[in-house]
């Protein structure tokens, strides 16, 4: 056999993995593994750009994610620098350096799923106060919507974004038991909740510092019990004297 | 444009794993070829397609009209593998022992001819490569490495004489 036929035959098959691997890096595909949380194993995609999805690992999420997003997955680990910050994120509920993915909501979806992942753990805030955060004081059923959609869900933490009457309502993460889970869990005492929203109080106030909060506020649960006072309103505690919390700014 | 090229021009992310399928071996095998190394071949083969993507979702329709798709690989290719080369030169130099443990082991001698390769200059080696154990045309390797057809040839020449005389010597 003369050289050159011997050199056509130094070929051989693409090596495993290295498909996949463009595909990763590329984007065309996002990596998912699997993660513990308080709710159970969940499945996290990423990409290049960050995490792009949670789910409920028992779910179907393949093929949910590939409808939704028009790409496929592979399994991988996620990146090395991003190995230890997924847990710590689904963890602390909250992406921390964590990048994350929202290319496919809104720009307004966007800053409405940051503002909602400001929300201290074991506290809640209502559809109209995102709404106004993100100075679109009109906008609180879309507010209620962009939560349906959050496509990083525990991370991005819409758990903690109750209706806007105080009760804790609908939840994408397998249903709103799994809402009041992860409430009680991180502390914030759903029951409690749904009690002061059946007696339509949105805001209290501490009787001593004048000052009024959302329930869950740090602020007024450190209040001792017997100078809570109870609003129906934010304006309601204005017209009583208390100015608003900066920590939670009712 | 070509039936690949119309495909990456209309969607890319649907037509690029088909650029992979159709070039990743012979890409992955020539660049084994010429650094020796099976783990540093996977990451140039990975790092190139990775940047032929980015690149091409930057293209207009006249860039599509014009690509050569595996001679612009190619040259991607080899400006990756130059500048590894000079990262690895930096670092200071071990005899290196490379685990082939992943190869296949029905591909022949695969030491053999990684001894044989680095015993070529690089352009030799680059010349060789892309014409017998890739299969590009000479003016496609002209285009990738930037050096003269009639360079390129005279490459090829002296390469293979030199493997001949190697291969006589192992024989």
């Amino acid at each position: 056999m003369n050289i050159e036929q011997r050199l056509q035959d130094l070929t051989g098959p693409l090596p495993d993995g290295l498909s996949e691997g463009v595909a990763l890096g590329t984007g065309i595909a996002d990596g998912y593994d699997f993660y513990e949380s308080p709710v159970g194993e969940v499945a996290v995609t990423f990409n290049p750009r960050g995490v792009s999805s949670l789910s409920l690992a028992s779910h179907d999420f393949e093929t949910y994610f590939a409808h939704r997003y028009g790409r496929r997955l592979i399994r991988a680990k996620a990146p090395s620098a991003w190995a230890e910050q997924i847990p710590a994120a689904i963890e602390a509920g909250t992406p921390g350096r964590l990048p994350v993915d929202l290319s496919p909501v809104t720009p307004f979806q966007t800053r409405i799923l940051r503002i909602a992942a400001t929300i201290p753990k074991g506290e809640v805030r209502p559809y109209g106060w995102l709404a106004r955060e993100a100075e679109r004081p009109g906008a609180a059923r879309a507010v209620g919507s962009t939560m349906a959609r959050n496509p990083i869900p525990l991370i991005i933490p819409c758990h903690r974004v109750v209706r806007s009457d105080g009760t804790i309502g609908a939840y994408s993460l397998g249903g709103p038991h799994i809402k009041w889970e992860l409430l009680t869990y991180e502390g914030a005492d759903p029951g409690h909740l749904e009690d002061l929203a059946e007696h339509q109080v949105r805001v209290q106030g501490n009787a001593s510092t004048h000052i009024f909060c959302h329930p869950t506020c740090r602020a007024i649960r450190r209040s001792k019990p017997g100078n809570v006072v109870d609003f129906k309103s934010g304006r309601a505690a204005e017209e009583a004297g208390f100015r608003a919390c900066r920590l939670c700014r009712p | 444009m070509d039936e690949l090229a119309t495909a990456l021009a209309a969607d890319l992310d649907r037509a690029f794993p088909e650029v992979v399928k159709r070039l990743g071996p012979r890409l992955y095998w020539g660049l084994r070829r010429m650094c020796g190394d099976p783990q540093e071949a996977e990451d140039l083969t990975q790092e190139t397609f990775i940047r032929a993507y980015r690149a091409l979702g930057d293209f207009d329709r006249r860039r599509f009209e014009d690509l050569r798709l595996t001679a612009w690989v190619w040259t991607i290719a080899l400006n990756l593998g130059r500048n590894h080369l000079r990262d690895r030169s930096r670092r200071p130099v071990f005899v290196e022992m490379h685990d082939h443990g992943r190869e296949d082991p029905d591909l022949p001698d695969q030491r053999a001819w990684d001894a044989r390769f680095a015993a070529l200059n690089r352009n030799q080696r680059t010349a060789v490569v892309l014409r017998h154990v890739v299969g590009l045309g000479i003016a496609e390797i002209s285009q990738s490495t930037g050096r003269p057809e009639g360079t390129v040839k005279a490459d090829i020449h002296r390469g293979l004489d030199r493997l001949r005389e190697m291969m006589e010597q192992d024989e």
